[in-house]
C-alpha cells in the first residue's frame, strides 16, 4: 500500500486529504472526530475579528441540488464565518493541535480590509501553534456585503495588499483562498503570488440559487419567503474547479505557486484528478457533509491502490502530471480523426444515441431493421455526443482512423502529421511555415 | 366450525381470518412517491421505445414515466388513459413480464426491467384518488350505440364512444359490470373492490347507461339491437367453458366459476375448498385458481399441464408465483379419468411426450388424490349470434373490428384465438369505437 504522506508547504500530513474551512471544522468536537477518522488536516472554519461574533440566520442555511434517488449533487449555503467567540476558537485550536502534532491545522481568517485588523489577529493565531493560515477571499454571501470575503477576492489589488500584510506579520505559510466568481482566475492567483502567498487554494463556492419554490416563488433556501444567493459546492462544481486549478498550474506568471485543490472532491479519483492538474493536496467539504467523516477511508484506500497499480510511491509524483496536456484550443491536432464505433454485443438498443444524433447533431447514426444502430462514417464528425448519452459504459467508443485511410466524410486521406489551427489555411491569421 | 388444511373434503373455514387476509393481500403493494421516483429514474427514455411497441394499447410509456419522474403523476395518468381507459386495471393484471417489461432495454442490460406496471399503477392510482376521469364528452351527436357486455372491451368501447358524443346503452348479462375484471381475475391482483371503483370512475364521463341481467340471445336479440341502434358492439367474451368427458363427478368444476365465487364472496372464510385440489390447465386462469385455492387453506394444490414447461401459457412469473405460494406444478400430464363414489376422490393422468408437432401418451400413468378438481382448459364462445361469421373458434372481425354484419363490431375475448388479455380487449374496444365513430359521422 503506497505511503500517502504528503508534504504541502513544508507541512507534512499522513495523507493529502484535508477538510476545507466550513461547518465540519467549526469546533474542537468535530475536528477531533475528523482526525480520529483519518483526515490528514483541517482548515479551521473562518475566524473573524475580536468582538461580538457574527450571527447566522435562524432558518435553513443549506439548499440542495439532487440527482437520481436524492443523490446530493450540490449543496448551497448561506452560512457565515464562525459565530463563536474568537478566544474560544483559538483555545480549541491550540488544544487540538497539541494533541495531533502529525496533522495539519490551518486557520482560515477573514477580517476587515485594513492592516490594523490583520495585525491584530495574526499574532493571536500564531500563538495557537497552528501550521499556517488561509485567507478567506472567497465567501460569496453575507460577508462580501460587508467588504470582506469575495469582495476582496474579486479585486486583485486587494488580494495582493492583504497577502503582503499577512506575510509581513506572520511567519508560517499563508494560503490565499480564491473565489471562482470572477472572469479569469489567473488574475487573482497572480495577485496572491505577487503578494508573496505560499499557495492558493480554490475554488471557494459558486454564487448560486439552487431552486425556486413554485408555490410561493421564493428562492431556496427560503427565509420567511425570501432567499439570498448562496455558495454552491459539491460534485457539480468539480469540472469548473478542475479548469481553474489547471489554468493557474499552467500560467507562466504563477510558476511554482503551490495549489490546494477544492471543489467537489468526493472520491479518491477526484483527488487524483485535482492533483494531476497541479494541486499539491485537496480539501473536502461536501462529501464529508453528505456521508460523514468516514468517507476519507475510501479516499485513502482508493488513492493508495491506484498509486500501487501505477507504480507511484509518493504523492508528489502525481502532482501536475496532466498539466503539460492542458493546452489552448488552437493547438489541438486537427489531423486527429476518429469515428464512433458501436459495440453491437454491448448495445441494449435504447436508441438514445440515435435520437441525440438525429435530432441534435449530424444524422450519423442509422437505425436499421431490428433496432440495430450503426454509425455512418460518412456523416460522423466524432463529436462524442453518442458516447456521452449512451447508458452503457464502453458500448460506444471513438476509434482513431489510421494514417493513410480516407475519411469518408471529407474524402481526405488521414495524415499522421500534427497540424493545428495556427497553420490552417482557413485561418486568416495563419502563419505559414517558412 | 373451524377446520384445518388437513380436514378431508370440500369445507370452509380452513384458515383464520388473519391468515386469510394476509394470503389475499395486494400482490404488488403500491409504490410510494420516492419509490416511484427511483423506479422512474431507471427509464432511459428510449427512442421509438420497445415497451411502447409491445403494449397492445400503445401507451407512450417513456413519456408517462418521465412525467412521474418530474412529479406530475396526473399528467402521466392522462398519457396512459388516453390510450387505455382501464390503465388502472391493466397496471395490475397485465402480464408485463411478457409484454412491455420483457422488451425493456434494462431487462436486456441487467435482467431487471423498469417497473412499468407498478409505475402505471402509481400514476393511475393518483388520477383516481384525485377525482373524476379526466376526459370530456363532445357535444351530443344524437347517435345511439348498443354495447353488449360490460367487460374490458365493452367498457373501453363505451367510454370512447361517449367521448365522441354518442349515447351508449350497455347490455350486461350479469348483475355487476366489469366482466372478467370483476369475476375472473385473482383477488390478490385487484384488491379492495378496485374493479367496481374503476368502472364507477370510468362511467363518470356520462352518456353511458348499463342494463344489468340482460343476456344476449335470451333477454335481447341482435336483430332487436341492430334495428334500434345506429351501431352495435359485441364484447361478450367467451362465456362457455371447455369440459372433459367422463369428468362429471361432484367436486369437478370450471376454474372460472371458482374464481367468480371467490371474487364475489363477502367472507372468504365461508368459501369451501378441497383438501387436495387439482387444477387442470396451464394458463393464467389455472394459476389464479390454484394460488387462491392454496390461499384459502387447501393442503395440497397441484397444477397439471399436459405439455412441458416451455409451452405453458402462464408466464414464468406466474409459474414462479404459484411455486412460491406452495402450488406443485406437474408437466406433461394428460388427464385420463377421475374416480370416486359420487364425489371425486382422485384423478389419473398419463405422462406425455412431444413428438414432432404432436403430443403422445407414454403409457405411464399416475394418480393424484383429489377432492376438488378445477378445469382451466380454455373457454369457448357461448351465446354469440349465429348470423355472424366465425374465424376459427372466435367471431370474425376485420382490422377495424367490424364483423360480417355492417352495423356490428366486436372485440375482446370473443374475437381472439387465445391471447385473451384484458389489455388486448381494451385496445380492440377502443379501436372499434373509433371505427364506429367514423362510420356514424361519415
Amino acid at each position: 500500500m503506497a505511503d500517502l504522506t504528503t508534504n504541502f508547504l513544508g507541512i507534512t500530513t499522513p495523507n493529502p486529504f484535508w477538510l476545507a474551512s466550513a461547518p465540519p471544522t467549526d469546533k474542537e468536537y468535530n475536528v477531533r472526530r475528523a482526525f480520529e477518522a483519518g483526515w490528514g488536516g483541517v482548515v479551521w472554519k473562518t475566524l473573524g475579528e475580536e468582538g461580538p461574533p457574527v450571527v447566522n440566520v435562524n432558518g435553513p442555511r443549506y439548499g440542495a441540488m439532487y440527482g437520481a434517488d436524492r443523490r446530493l449533487l450540490a449543496l448551497n449555503n448561506i452560512e457565515l464565518i464562525t459565530d463563536r467567540p474568537l478566544q474560544t476558537n483559538l483555545e480549541e485550536i491550540a488544544r487540538v493541535k497539541a494533541d495531533y502534532p502529525d496533522r495539519a491545522i490551518i486557520v482560515s481568517i477573514m477580517v476587515p480590509c485594513d492592516e490594523r485588523s490583520w495585525k491584530a489577529i495574526l499574532p493571536r493565531v500564531a500563538e495557537t501553534g497552528a501550521d499556517g493560515i488561509e485567507l478567506n477571499f472567497g465567501c460569496p454571501h453575507g460577508m462580501s456585503e460587508r467588504g470582506m470575503g469575495a469582495a476582496v477576492g474579486q479585486v486583485p489589488e486587494y488580494i495582493e495588499m492583504v497577502t503582503r500584510w499577512c506575510k509581513e506579520n506572520y511567519d508560517k505559510p499563508v494560503i490565499v483562498k480564491l473565489t471562482p466568481n470572477i472572469t479569469d482566475i489567473r488574475y487573482p492567483a497572480r495577485a496572491a503570488h505577487n503578494g508573496g502567498a505560499d499557495a492558493v487554494s480554490l475554488i471557494n463556492t459558486v454564487n448560486s440559487i439552487t431552486s425556486v419554490n413554485l408555490d410561493d416563488f421564493s428562492p431556496e433556501p427560503s427565509i420567511d419567503g425570501k432567499g439570498s444567493h448562496g455558495g454552491m459546492c459539491g460534485p457539480a462544481v468539480k469540472p469548473m474547479a478542475l479548469n481553474m486549478v489547471a489554468e493557474i498550474a499552467r500560467d507562466p506568471e504563477c510558476k511554482g505557486l503551490p495549489i490546494s485543490g477544492i471543489g467537489g472532491v468526493t472520491t479518491w479519483r477526484d483527488a487524483a484528478e485535482f492533483m494531476s492538474l497541479g494541486a499539491g493536496n485537496v480539501q473536502v467539504c461536501t462529501a464529508a457533509m453528505t456521508y460523514g467523516f468516514k468517507v476519507v477511508q475510501e479516499m485513502i484506500s482508493g488513492l493508495s491502490d491506484w498509486m500501487d497499480k501505477k507504480g507511484y510511491t509518493d504523492t508528489s509524483e502525481i502532482v501536475g502530471r496532466a498539466v503539460p496536456n492542458v493546452t489552448d484550443w488552437q493547438y489541438l491536432n486537427l489531423n486527429y480523426v476518429s469515428k464512433a464505433v458501436i459495440d453491437q454485443d454491448l448495445c441494449i438498443k435504447c436508441g438514445r444515441c440515435y435520437a441525440a444524433c438525429e435530432d441534435t447533431s449530424h444524422q450519423a447514426i442509422l437505425m436499421k431493421e431490428g433496432r440495430v444502430f450503426e454509425v455512418d462514417d460518412s456523416e460522423c464528425v466524432a463529436c462524442n455526443l453518442c458516447v456521452n448519452v449512451c447508458p452503457v459504459e464502453d458500448c460506444i467508443t471513438m476509434e482513431r482512423m489510421a494514417a493513410g485511410e480516407t475519411d469518408p466524410r471529407t474524402g481526405k486521406v488521414v495524415s499522421d502529421e500534427y497540424a493545428n489551427w495556427t497553420t490552417h489555411p482557413n485561418n486568416p491569421g495563419a502563419c505559414a511555415a517558412e | 366450525m373451524a377446520h384445518s388444511p388437513r380436514t378431508p373434503g370440500i369445507v370452509s373455514n380452513r384458515l383464520d381470518s388473519e391468515t386469510l387476509a394476509a394470503n389475499f393481500t395486494d400482490l404488488h403493494p403500491p409504490l410510494d412517491r420516492h419509490e416511484a421516483h427511483v423506479a422512474a429514474d431507471r427509464c432511459y427514455f428510449c427512442h421509438d421505445a420497445p415497451c411502447m411497441e409491445a403494449c397492445p394499447t400503445s401507451i407512450d410509456i417513456p413519456l408517462f414515466i418521465r412525467q412521474i419522474a418530474t412529479d406530475t403523476p396526473l399528467a402521466a395518468a392522462k398519457t396512459i388513459l388516453e390510450q387505455n381507459i382501464l390503465g388502472g386495471m391493466c397496471a395490475r393484471v397485465c402480464p408485463t413480464e411478457t409484454l412491455c417489461e420483457e422488451v425493456c432495454v434494462r431487462e436486456t442490460a441487467e435482467g431487471k426491467p423498469v417497473l412499468i406496471g407498478q409505475l402505471q399503477r402509481y400514476a393511475t392510482d393518483a388520477a383516481m384518488a384525485h377525482g373524476p376521469q379526466p376526459f370530456k364528452r363532445a357535444a351530443p351527436t344524437g347517435k345511439q350505440v348498443a354495447v353488449v357486455g360490460a367487460g374490458p372491451a365493452g367498457l373501453s368501447c363505451a367510454h370512447r364512444l361517449a367521448m365522441h358524443g354518442h349515447s351508449v346503452v350497455i347490455y350486461e348479462a350479469r348483475e355487476k359490470p366489469g366482466g372478467l375484471n370483476e369475476y375472473g381475475i385473482a383477488s390478490y391482483k385487484t384488491v379492495e373492490g378496485f374493479a367496481q371503483k374503476e368502472v364507477d370512475w370510468l362511467l363518470g364521463i356520462g352518456g353511458i347507461e348499463i342494463l344489468y341481467d340482460h343476456k344476449l340471445g335470451s333477454d335481447v336479440t341482435l336483430e332487436v339491437l341492430t334495428d334500434k341502434y345506429d351501431a352495435v358492439f359485441l364484447g361478450i367474451g367467451k362465456a362457455g367453458v371447455h369440459g372433459l368427458e367422463a369428468f362429471d363427478l361432484e367436486g369437478v368444476r370450471p376454474a372460472v366459476d371458482f374464481i367468480a365465487d371467490l371474487r364475489q364472496a363477502e367472507d372468504l372464510a365461508t368459501l369451501p375448498v378441497g383438501r387436495n385440489v387439482v387444477v387442470i390447465g396451464g394458463g393464467m386462469t389455472a394459476v389464479d385458481a390454484a394460488v387462491q385455492a392454496k390461499a384459502l387453506g387447501a393442503e395440497n394444490v397441484t397444477i397439471a399441464y399436459r405439455r412441458d414447461r416451455g409451452a405453458m401459457p402462464a408466464s414464468t412469473f406466474e409459474q414462479d408465483l404459484a411455486a412460491a405460494r406452495g402450488v406443485k406444478l406437474v408437466f406433461n400430464a394428460n388427464p385420463v379419468s377421475v374416480s370416486g363414489n359420487g364425489a371425486v376422490e382422485s384423478v389419473t393422468f398419463e405422462y406425455t411426450t412431444q413428438e414432432g408437432g404432436t403430443l403422445k401418451g407414454t403409457g405411464e400413468e399416475f394418480t393424484l388424490s383429489a377432492d376438488q378438481v378445477f378445469l382451466a382448459i380454455g373457454q369457448a364462445l357461448d351465446g354469440a349470434p349465429d348470423a355472424l361469421a366465425r374465424d376459427g373458434s372466435a367471431l370474425a372481425a376485420d382490422a377495424t373490428m367490424q364483423t360480417s354484419h355492417p352495423k356490428v363490431w366486436a372485440g375482446g375475448d370473443c374475437t381472439t384465438q387465445g391471447e385473451d388479455l384484458t389489455v388486448t380487449a381494451v385496445a380492440q374496444g377502443r379501436d372499434a369505437a373509433e371505427a364506429i365513430h367514423l362510420h356514424l359521422t361519415a
